[in-house]
Parts: C-alpha cells; sequence; structure tokens
C-alpha cells in the first residue's frame, strides 16, 4: 500500500495533465517504430544511392542514382514488376473468391456449436511451417506428383513448376489470411440488419448485394492488405515450386546474397514499398485499416 | 516554434540525421585493391603468427557434402572425430554460390570458408580473409604440388589458402529418358530439344561461362580462349545462347538437393550436375548417368580460407590441417566426388582405383576443366581491358531468367 | 438471413471442398514422415517409423524449437508493451499525427518481409550490433505490435470510460482503477493478441534470415537448413506434423476466448 501511497501524487500528476500523460504512453513506441523501423528503412534508402566494387563487393558510399537509372531502364525489371504485381492480384482474386464463401458459413450459417471447430479448422495450417507446406507442393505439383496422379485419367497433367504452380501454392498459403478477417467482419454484422432487410422485402441475393457486401468489404480489403503484400515480397515459395520464375522477391535476394550487391537491391526494394504504400493509402480510405 | 509542429519534425529530423550519418559515415576496410590480378595489392592483414589453444567452436562456411557430421549419412562422418580431438564444436553453414559465400564472409560471422576460384581473389581484395601461415598446417607439406600458391589462392608469392579438392561440373541425364548417352554440351542447348522444360541449369552467372566453353567448340570464329575472359561481342552470344535455352529449361538449381529431387522425379531429365548430386540419386536408385562433355567443362579447385575477423582462428585453422589430413581429405573426396587434395589420401580411399578415376595425379586432364574464376575487365591478353566485370555477368543473369 | 435451403447447402459443401484443399498437402506431409526414400518423391516408396524414432532423439530440432520459443517470448512481451501503450494513446486522446501513426503501426507487417529484414540487417550492419536473439527479437517485435495494438484498441474502443470514472470518484487513484477495473475488462484482448502475436513470430523465416547470427537457429531456420539435407528432410516433416498436433491446444484456448479472439482473429499471424 505504502508504494501505492507514493505513486499516488504522480497518477495525480499525470491525471492533471493529460499531454504528458501522452508524450510518456507515446515514447516508447513512437521511438521503436520511428527510430527503430523507420530509420533502418531510411538507411535502407540511403544505401540504394551507393554502389559496390564489383571485384572485392565492398560498398562505395559515394552517392549515385546509378541503381535507380538500371532499374527504370532495364526491361527485365518492369517485365519481373507486372509479373509479381499481375499474380499478387490473381492471388488476392482466388483467396477472395475461395475465402468468403467459407468465412460467410462461418459467420452466418453454420450453428454457433460448429463455429470453433471450424476456425480451429481454419487455423490449424497456420502452423504447419510455410516451408514444410510449401515443399509438400512441389512433391505435389512435380512431375508424377499427387496432381499429376490425380489428373491422369482426365488425360491432363500438372502445371508443373512455373508460374501457374507459384499462383496455386500461394493462393493456399495466403488462404486463411483471407478468412479470418472477412470472419471477423461479418460476424460483427449484426443479425437485425438482414432480418431487417428481408422484412422489407429483398430477397437473399438483394440483401447480400446490398447490405452484406458493402458492409463487409473493408474487412475484404484487409484480408487483401495481407494477401497482396505477401505475395509481393514472396521468394520462398517462388524458389521451391515456380521452377524458373523470377519475381522481385527473388531479384532483391538475389542481389542481397548472391550478387552482394546491396545498393541495387535496396533500390529493388523500394519498388514493392512503393506499391504498398499506394495500396495502404487506399486501403485506408475504404476503412480496411481497423479491420486487421 | 509550436510544440506540435516540433513534434511533426522530431521524428523527420531523426530519420534525415540518420541518412546523413549513414552517408558520411565509413566503417569499411577501403580497399587499396584495384580490380586486376595483375599487380593487384590486397588489403594488409595480419597472418596467424603461431598456433594456440582451441577457442571451442568454429564457424564454416562449406559447400555441401564438405563438412560432414553422420546427419546425412551415419557412416559419413569426419566432423566429430575432429571434435573429439580438438574440442572444437563445428558449425557449418551450407552455401548454394560462390556469391552466396562472399555475402557470408563479408559479415565477419564465419571462420573459415572452403572458397572457389571464382570466390577467393574477390575475399583477398576485399580483405575478408588473411594470409594463411602454411607453417602451422602440418599436413600442407603433402598437398599436391599442383595445387600449392595458384592464382586463385595466393598472390605475390603469399599463400591465402589450403587446398581443398577440385573437380569438374558434369552433364547429367536420365538414362530411361534421353537416348542415347550424350557426350557433348549441345544437348543442352539444342533448340528443337525434345526435352524442352525438363533440363536443368546452374542458377548462378558464372554459368555462362559453361555457354562460352560450348561456344569455343562449337563456333569458333569468335575466338572464345577463356571462358571467363570475354570481350562484348562473345559475351553477347554466350548471353544469346543462353537467353535462348531459358525456354528449354524447366528449374535452374542453386540448391543440390532440389536437383537431386528433380532429376529422380523426372522434371527435370538432363543438365549440369555434380557428381555429390549424381551419387545422391544413384543412391537412391533412380536411374542416372554422368559424363564430362567433349567439350570439357567448367570446374572448381577449391581453398579453405581463413576470415580476417576469425573469432576462432585456432580451431580453424585445426580444422583446415584436418580436412587435409589423409584420412579425411580422402573421406570427403570420395563422397563429393572430386579429386583429393592431399596425395596420401589416395591410399586411404576405400575405392582403390579412386585416384585414377578422378585424375587426382592427371594434369592433362584437368587442363580440360576451367576452373571458376572472377571474371574481371583485364582480359590478360592483347585486348586490354574489355572484358566484362563480374557485375555485368550478373546484370546479365538477371536479363536472361527473364 | 433466410437462405434456402439450396443456397444453405451450396455453401456447406464449398466449404467442405475449400477445407479439403487445405488439409490434402498436410496429408502428403504425413504421408511423407513415413516415407524411407531420402529424396521425397510420389508415390511413397514404403512405410517407416524410422523418422519418428530419430526426431525425439534430434538435439538440433529440440535447440531450434528451444530458441523459438525464446524469440516468440521476448518478441511478444515487447509487443504487448508496446501496442498497449500505443492503443491507449490512439484511443484515449486526441493528438496531431494519429492518422498517421496508425498507418505507421501497421507498416512492419504489411510491407514485404524481406523489406523489413535487410533494412533490419544493414542498420544492424552500420550501427555495429552483432547478429543475435535479441536481433531476432527486435525484428519480430517491430511487426508484432500491430498485432497487439489492434486487439486492444478493439477492446478499448468497446469500453465506457465511465467505470474507470466511477471507480475513482469512489477514490481509487490512477493505479488502483487500472489493476482493478481497466486491466480485467482489457486481459482477454491481450490474451488474445499476444497468442497471435506469438504464433507470427513463432513461423516467421523471411526477417528472421536477414536478424539472426551465425549460430543462432529458429526453428524455422533449421526446417530451412534440414529440408535441403537428405536423411534429415523426413524428420523435417515429422517436426511440422507435431507442430500442427501441439498447436491444437494454443488454438482451442484462443477460441475460449470467444468474442476477443474473433474480433482480434482478423489480424491473423504472417
Amino acid at each position: 500500500m505504502s508504494a501505492q501511497g507514493a505513486l499516488r501524487p504522480l497518477t495525480r500528476a499525470l491525471w492533471r495533465r493529460p499531454r504528458l500523460k501522452l508524450a510518456l504512453l507515446l515514447s516508447a513506441p513512437v521511438g521503436w517504430l520511428v527510430i527503430a523501423y523507420l530509420g533502418s528503412l531510411a538507411v535502407l534508402l540511403a544505401s540504394a544511392f551507393w554502389s559496390t566494387d564489383s571485384f572485392t563487393g565492398t560498398i562505395v558510399r559515394q552517392p549515385t542514382t546509378d541503381n535507380f537509372t538500371a532499374l527504370l531502364r532495364g526491361e527485365v525489371y518492369r517485365a519481373i514488376t507486372l509479373r509479381t504485381v499481375g499474380l499478387a492480384a490473381a492471388v488476392t482474386v482466388v483467396d477472395v473468391v475461395l475465402g468468403f464463401p467459407v468465412a460467410f458459413f462461418m459467420a452466418k450459417v453454420a450453428r454457433r456449436r460448429w463455429r470453433p471447430l471450424l476456425l480451429a479448422a481454419v487455423l490449424t495450417p497456420l502452423w504447419a511451417s510455410y516451408l514444410v507446406k510449401a515443399f509438400a507442393w512441389r512433391i505435389m505439383v512435380g512431375s508424377g506428383g499427387v496432381l499429376d496422379w490425380a489428373l491422369e485419367p482426365l488425360g491432363l497433367h500438372g502445371p508443373g513448376f512455373g508460374l501457374t504452380a507459384v499462383w496455386l501454392v500461394l493462393s493456399y498459403l495466403w488462404l486463411p489470411y483471407m478468412v479470418l478477417p472477412i470472419f471477423a467482419g461479418l460476424d460483427r454484422l449484426p443479425d437485425s440488419l438482414l432480418e431487417a432487410s428481408s422484412d422489407l422485402g429483398a430477397h437473399a441475393l438483394r440483401t447480400f448485394r446490398s447490405v452484406v457486401l458493402p458492409l463487409a468489404l473493408p474487412a475484404v480489403v484487409a484480408g487483401s492488405i495481407f494477401t497482396f503484400s505477401l505475395t509481393l515480397g514472396d521468394f520462398v515459395a517462388v524458389n521451391i515450386v515456380g521452377g524458373k520464375t523470377q519475381m522481385i522477391g527473388n531479384v532483391i535476394y538475389a542481389n542481397v546474397g548472391a550478387a552482394n550487391n546491396l545498393p541495387f537491391a535496396a533500390a529493388l526494394a523500394c519498388v514493392p514499398v512503393v506499391i504498398m504504400v499506394v495500396y495502404l493509402l487506399a486501403a485506408r480510405r475504404a476503412g480496411a485499416l481497423e479491420r486487421l | 516554434m509550436r510544440p506540435r509542429t516540433r513534434a511533426r519534425l522530431l521524428p523527420l529530423a531523426v530519420a534525415l540525421a540518420l541518412v546523413v550519418a549513414a552517408g558520411c559515415g565509413s566503417d569499411e576496410p577501403s580497399s587499396s585493391g584495384t580490380a586486376a590480378p595483375q599487380g593487384f595489392t590486397p588489403p594488409e592483414v595480419p597472418m596467424l603468427q603461431s598456433l594456440g589453444a582451441g577457442e571451442g567452436k568454429v564457424n564454416l562456411v562449406a559447400w555441401a557434402g564438405y563438412v560432414e557430421d553422420g546427419s546425412t549419412d551415419k557412416s559419413v562422418d569426419w566432423v566429430t572425430p575432429f571434435e573429439k580431438e580438438t574440442g572444437c564444436q563445428v558449425n557449418a553453414k551450407v552455401a548454394a554460390t560462390s556469391d552466396e559465400m562472399v555475402q557470408l564472409m563479408k559479415s565477419g560471422q564465419y571462420d573459415a570458408v572452403s572458397a572457389s576460384g571464382d570466390a577467393s581473389l574477390r575475399l583477398i581484395a576485399g580483405g575478408d580473409v588473411a594470409p594463411v601461415n602454411t607453417d602451422l598446417v602440418k599436413n600442407y607439406a603433402d598437398v599436391f604440388d599442383a595445387l600449392k600458391l595458384k592464382p586463385w589462392n595466393s598472390v605475390n608469392g603469399k599463400a591465402y589458402g589450403i587446398p581443398h579438392g577440385r573437380g569438374a561440373n558434369l552433364l547429367m541425364w536420365r538414362t530411361d529418358v534421353v537416348k542415347p548417352a550424350p557426350d557433348s554440351w549441345g544437348v543442352v542447348f539444342d533448340p528443337s530439344s525434345p526435352y524442352k522444360g525438363k533440363v536443368t541449369a546452374y542458377d548462378s552467372p558464372i554459368y555462362i561461362a559453361d555457354a562460352a566453353l560450348y561456344l569455343k567448340s562449337a563456333k569458333p570464329e569468335l575466338g572464345i580462349t577463356n571462358p571467363y575472359e570475354l570481350d562484348d561481342k562473345q559475351f553477347q552470344a554466350s548471353v544469346d545462347l543462353l537467353k535462348q535455352q531459358a525456354s528449354l529449361v524447366g528449374e535452374y538449381w542453386g540448391d543440390y538437393s532440389k536437383a537431386a529431387q528433380a532429376i529422380k522425379s523426372g522434371s527435370t531429365v538432363l543438365g549440369t550436375s555434380w557428381q555429390y548430386i549424381v551419387n545422391l540419386a544413384e543412391a537412391d536408385k533412380a536411374p542416372v548417368g554422368s559424363t564430362l562433355p567433349k567439350e570439357g567443362s567448367t570446374g572448381w579447385s577449391d581453398t579453405w580460407m581463413v576470415s580476417s575477423k576469425a573469432a576462432n582462428p585456432n580451431c580453424a585453422y585445426m580444422w583446415m590441417n584436418h580436412i587435409i589430413s589423409p584420412k579425411a581429405n580422402a573421406q570427403v573426396a570420395e563422397w563429393f566426388g572430386e579429386a583429393p587434395a592431399n596425395r596420401k589420401s589416395c591410399q586411404e580411399t576405400s575405392d582403390k582405383q579412386f585416384c585414377t578415376t578422378y585424375h587426382a595425379e592427371d594434369e592433362s586432364y584437368f587442363d580440360k576443366v576451367a576452373y571458376w574464376t572472377t571474371p574481371i575487365k583485364q582480359c590478360g591478353d592483347d585486348r586490354g581491358s574489355v572484358c566484362k566485370d563480374y557485375s555485368e555477368w550478373t546484370t546479365a543473369w538477371t536479363e536472361i531468367k527473364g | 438471413m433466410h437462405l434456402s435451403r439450396a443456397a444453405r447447402t451450396t455453401l456447406r459443401v464449398v466449404t467442405a471442398v475449400v477445407l479439403a484443399f487445405v488439409y490434402v498437402p498436410l496429408l502428403v506431409v504425413v504421408i511423407n514422415s513415413f516415407n524411407p526414400a531420402r529424396v521425397a518423391v510420389w508415390p511413397p516408396e514404403g512405410f517407416t517409423t524410422e523418422w519418428w524414432g530419430r526426431a525425439w532423439d534430434n538435439a538440433g530440432a529440440r535447440a531450434a524449437l528451444l530458441t523459438s520459443v525464446k524469440a516468440a517470448v521476448g518478441a511478444t512481451l515487447v509487443a504487448l508493451v508496446l501496442g498497449t501503450l500505443l492503443s491507449f494513446a490512439v484511443q484515449r486522446h486526441r493528438f496531431f499525427g494519429r492518422e498517421t501513426l496508425s498507418l505507421l503501426v501497421v507498416l512492419p507487417i504489411a510491407l514485404p518481409g524481406i523489406v523489413t529484414g535487410i533494412a533490419l540487417q544493414s542498420a544492424f550492419r552500420f550501427l555495429g550490433v552483432p547478429l543475435s536473439l535479441w536481433t531476432i527479437v527486435v525484428g519480430h517485435a517491430t511487426f508484432c505490435i500491430v498485432v497487439v495494438f489492434n486487439n486492444t484498441l478493439a477492446r478499448l474502443r468497446r469500453m465506457t470510460r465511465s467505470l474507470e470514472e466511477a471507480s475513482m470518484d469512489l477514490g481509487a487513484d490512477g493505479i488502483q482503477t487500472f489493476r482493478l477495473v481497466t486491466f480485467p475488462t482489457l486481459r482477454s484482448a491481450l490474451l488474445a493478441g499476444a497468442l497471435l502475436a506469438f504464433a507470427l513470430s513463432f513461423d516467421e523465416i523471411i526477417v528472421t534470415t536477414f536478424t539472426a547470427g551465425a549460430g543462432d537457429q529458429t526453428l524455422p531456420l533449421w526446417i530451412f537448413t534440414n529440408l535441403t539435407r537428405p536423411n534429415q528432410a523426413p524428420i523435417v516433416n515429422v517436426v511440422a506434423v507435431l507442430l500442427v498436433l501441439i498447436s491444437v491446444i494454443p488454438i482451442w484456448f484462443a477460441q475460449r476466448l470467444s468474442e476477443g479472439a474473433v474480433r482480434g482473429a482478423g489480424a491473423a499471424a504472417r
């Protein structure tokens, strides 16, 4: 009690000075986010303006815009960026198409009793390591793999390693990240609204179109932030099932590691950063940031 | 200034300060080396003068299969005897390419590396490795003379590493799919190949040399003598060949196990490989054949080098001495499938014909192998400094893969 | 909402199909953990329990598991503190930059992992900080903050201040009020956030690749190194199956936190 008594004047002072309280609350997290995180991004951006001695691999700290010039001029980088963005969009679309019905079923149709089980069923795969799942897909997608074996009676064969396989695997991997926000968003939707809508004469499809979709949209956008961003930067799954496919993440990774050219990798990294910041600003407009 | 404005500007100021500081500070050792091995002066790095007690552990960067502790195959283990004898616990990081090795060594967190010729000179010039005091390595005396003090492991007569072994890249194929058995690299470059989409190639810019090596025989008018010294015309021809090959390639492998799994499952049926990969596939009963094609091949001659920032230099020296000891060198050479560096190892191999099969003492064989070397601007002949350096190879490689 | 029977059945079927799609690869993992072949291809070449036996003895896996747990616990604690502080600031005060801050806190999880990874690595290198377990914790904590932040923010939004004000009217000071009134209400949200942050950190590989030191191996890094080693790869499959089985416990626990878990589940693990 005495310790508390000693602190009383302090808490009283903080109560009376909300600004000070705010400053104290903010100092640690803002310090961390701004100094540690933004600071490291700043260092990365700075290094994008340096270059590497091609023989020794030491970083030469003379500012130059060579990296950005090479990036903007190189056709291959444009192609890779378009491919990556296109894939991210495709993965997002598949995940919405697959995830929305599941989330809707879980939130509005299934009996309450089943909900924890369904949620657990969706969450459990997240605990199986990402790498292990990707390698399992490598076996499934490869020559003579599960897909080949399953499609054989139909006279077809699996996609083999390549862009289609990457699309398939990434859609698979990020599906739970789409289902959960949509489920949370739909769950928040009061049943009474839906009842009111049907009382007013709308049939199910109309209710869905005019009531459910608009209210669920922020949640869908929130889920899409994950699927889009995770696909945009991925280089591990692409390496495992993509065959010779290159995405932005691979080129960045190759330049940091294999090519030992951090400045160029940093310049390349600006591309997904810019894309994601634009995406986030648009998502904020849609109110998605609160639905994460 | 109003408090709010100040609060707003503070994070910005911090970020700016960091950017400026980053630009001004310099904690990298300035490289006094220029980009030419001829007459290039490596930075001054002190050499270990005497061997002290082991530090208890050693961090290594190595090629797959070089540092085996029984976890891949119970009977394949030359690390545990070393750990028992010296007390140095081995922690090995397997790197997929020479480029990765250079980058890992730059971090300063590793004590020794098994560098191929395309990494060794870069490491020396960057001050990342120290000269090796060969007097402290007892087994060095028994190493083949042909491997000692070579252009890729020494500068101005100073040894920078201990030779590990050497070998060639091979052409590997599925014997049940590819008929007849190929004997030329032409099969992986053939635009009308029946194996389209099932060819594999090594995922590193250094693979451009393989294309150049093929063009040396296939297009003699290009005048390629050394596949690592390519001027503009020769380089473009090699790059064009590889761009064309890209449509045949199903997968570029950097990871040896991906290559082994792909050839075993049949996702790939033909392409560049290491003897180690062929051995692995054969051990799992996959029908795989391999050969050194008639045009010759690229290859490697590996050297163990000590980091200039090694935290455990004594253990590093002890490791180097161990890995080139007759028994251990024989074991690693047989497991990986390369020629050993220690001439006494030829008596220690379980296959008595091993050294003959791998041409360990046959210098004329290794004359056909173009060891991995770092391409630099200086062509080394009367063309002058018009050759493409490694950064250009790297940029081209991204374009080739598309 | 009144849906026709046909609609309900379709939804049921679609959900079943999607869930099957989700579990088939996991089944492949389980099958491969019994596959005697060292280089895994399809179909499996036989049946063996050798790998299951070897997995128990594998010191590397156990060490990696311990490192992962340590890193996850560290990151979760840091994220809990910072996330809660931030949510209190954002919810209960108005200040310039509040909107930007909400955007900023999402950034670490929204930007691709490789960017965060190389940014942190170059910053550590620049400052001369050696990579170690601490740098892993720093990396993980940075993107875990948003998970805790969202959960606590959602809970704070639903809390009325009247309870706290009543408490203070009755004579309690700030600390007593926090301890006896605010914290109990927040508890389940904090727990939900902590569980998600733990899960996020536990399976993270991309940022970890760049922030781990030479000798540190978290479980995902161990998996990465060993999936490519014949004779070790099947053991990795065993480890993965075990992880899934064990994870039922925290997931079930998370379900028990019902509302809080559901709301915050949207910020699901990376």
